[in-house]
């Protein structure tokens, strides 16, 4: 795990981070997926420090993304991405203690200003839950656009002759899909 | 799954977001809020048979900018409890200014008033419905801004919902005000603001459970 203290390298990696991000919000795949592969390992680091059993740290990772995704309309360009990203890695976490009956580890999250983007950790462990498994689980008019569209790489026109659903049918089974896979992580998968 | 899988199911084939998402949502929550509320007056109390002549009276409109005032506040409140890592900021000032100016003139009217009117401009005749009523006229906006929440993402889903009770509650109290026959000040400082506050308790008792995400 690396760690970074200077405050001009954490600006201009927020800079960086926030201009991905909001490039991604336009619809620029490439630079969404740059955000999330950065943010991954910012936050890998930053949960490895408050989670109290590592086994549970890509979980949790995984967890964390999809609500960043999910989250990802309420974001407004002048916020700091850091403070967005944050609230609702803290909000998961809760969550994710909450589910599991225990007590939150003592997390100092009042020092956390710079915390996120300070440490980086890109090793990447197996996670123990299997979202792949999870996706099968979803009714199929949130499943069959997830996985035509985002798994398959389908054209949601492509898609929606596939499976007789209309093209805003499509969209919304993907969005509500996700929302759908957040809610069964949730449940205590 | 692998997390670099995920990230790849995520952000492939993204669509452009929405960035007014928010404002759409809670415009939408406000007018199917307020219509419900209108037509419940309407078809199940009445307007007011007065309400022209009444309307050209200043108390008329004192009394309507009170719900007015902490709607515009608690709509505020409750857009930015909708969004991760915003702060309460300055929309408690929105809420409590109204209700504190309200209350230190309903305070001396009651210190200036004869001795045995106290209780009647605080209780009139109707005080046992006019509860009640803004409570139920409030629940059509209730649902409507918990919705609109829930097509978001809030973080601190008590605060969240205690400000979208408090909306509901101020929309049920402007729309109650077309029927209601009290003109009292200190009457409506205390019954409406009860029937606002009563849906924001609401709020945050259903909050953590009807706001998760």
């Amino acid at each position: 795990m690396e760690r970074t203290t200077s405050q001009e390298t954490l600006q201009a990696r927020e800079n960086e981070l926030r201009a991905l991000l909001l490039r991604g919000l336009d619809g620029d795949a490439k630079a969404y997926r740059a955000f999330l592969d950065q943010l991954g390992g910012h936050l890998r680091g930053f949960l490895r420090r408050r989670l109290s059993q590592s086994s549970e740290l890509e979980d949790a990772l995984q967890e964390v993304l999809l609500a960043v995704h999910n989250a990802r309309q309420t974001y407004r360009a002048e916020q700091p991405l850091t403070v967005w990203v944050q609230a609702i890695c803290r909000y998961k976490l809760a969550d994710h203690y909450r589910t599991r009956g225990r007590q939150a580890a003592q997390t100092d999250w009042l020092d956390e200003a710079d915390e996120l983007l300070a440490v980086q950790d890109n090793a990447q462990a197996e996670a123990r839950r299997d979202l792949g498994k999870l996706l099968q689980q979803l009714p199929p008019r949130q499943r069959l656009p997830i996985v035509h569209v985002k798994l398959e790489g389908r054209s949601v026109e492509e898609t929606a002759r596939l499976t007789g659903l209309s093209s805003s049918a499509i969209k919304v089974g993907i969005h509500r899909g996700l929302k759908a896979l957040a809610a069964k992580i949730r449940g205590g998968a | 799954m692998k997390t670099d899988d995920l990230i790849a199911l995520l952000a492939s084939e993204v669509a452009p977001v929405d960035r007014h998402v928010l404002a759409k949502r809670f415009a939408t929550a406000l007018l199917c809020g307020l219509a419900g509320a209108l037509l419940l007056i309407v078809t199940a109390y009445g307007i007011r048979a007065d309400l022209a002549t009444i309307a050209g009276t200043p108390l008329f409109w004192a009394k309507l900018a009170l719900p007015a005032t902490l709607l515009f506040g608690a709509l505020l409140l409750t857009a930015r409890m909708a969004r991760p890592g915003t702060q309460v900021g300055r929309s408690w000032a929105l809420l409590a200014a109204p209700v504190v100016i309200v209350w230190v003139v309903a305070l001396v009217i009651l210190i200036t008033a004869p001795a045995d009117a106290g209780m009647p401009l605080l209780l009139g005749n109707t005080w046992r419905e006019c509860l009640a009523n803004i409570v139920l006229l409030s629940m059509p906006a209730f649902i409507a801004a918990f919705w609109a929440l829930r097509g978001l993402a809030p973080t601190r889903p008590r605060l969240a919902g205690g400000a979208a009770g408090l909306l509901a509650g101020s929309i049920a109290a402007l729309a109650y005000s077309l029927h209601c026959p009290e003109m009292a000040v200190p009457f409506w400082a205390l019954w409406y603001l009860l029937g606002i506050l009563l849906p924001g308790v609401l709020g945050t008792l259903l909050g953590p459970r009807l706001l998760r995400w």
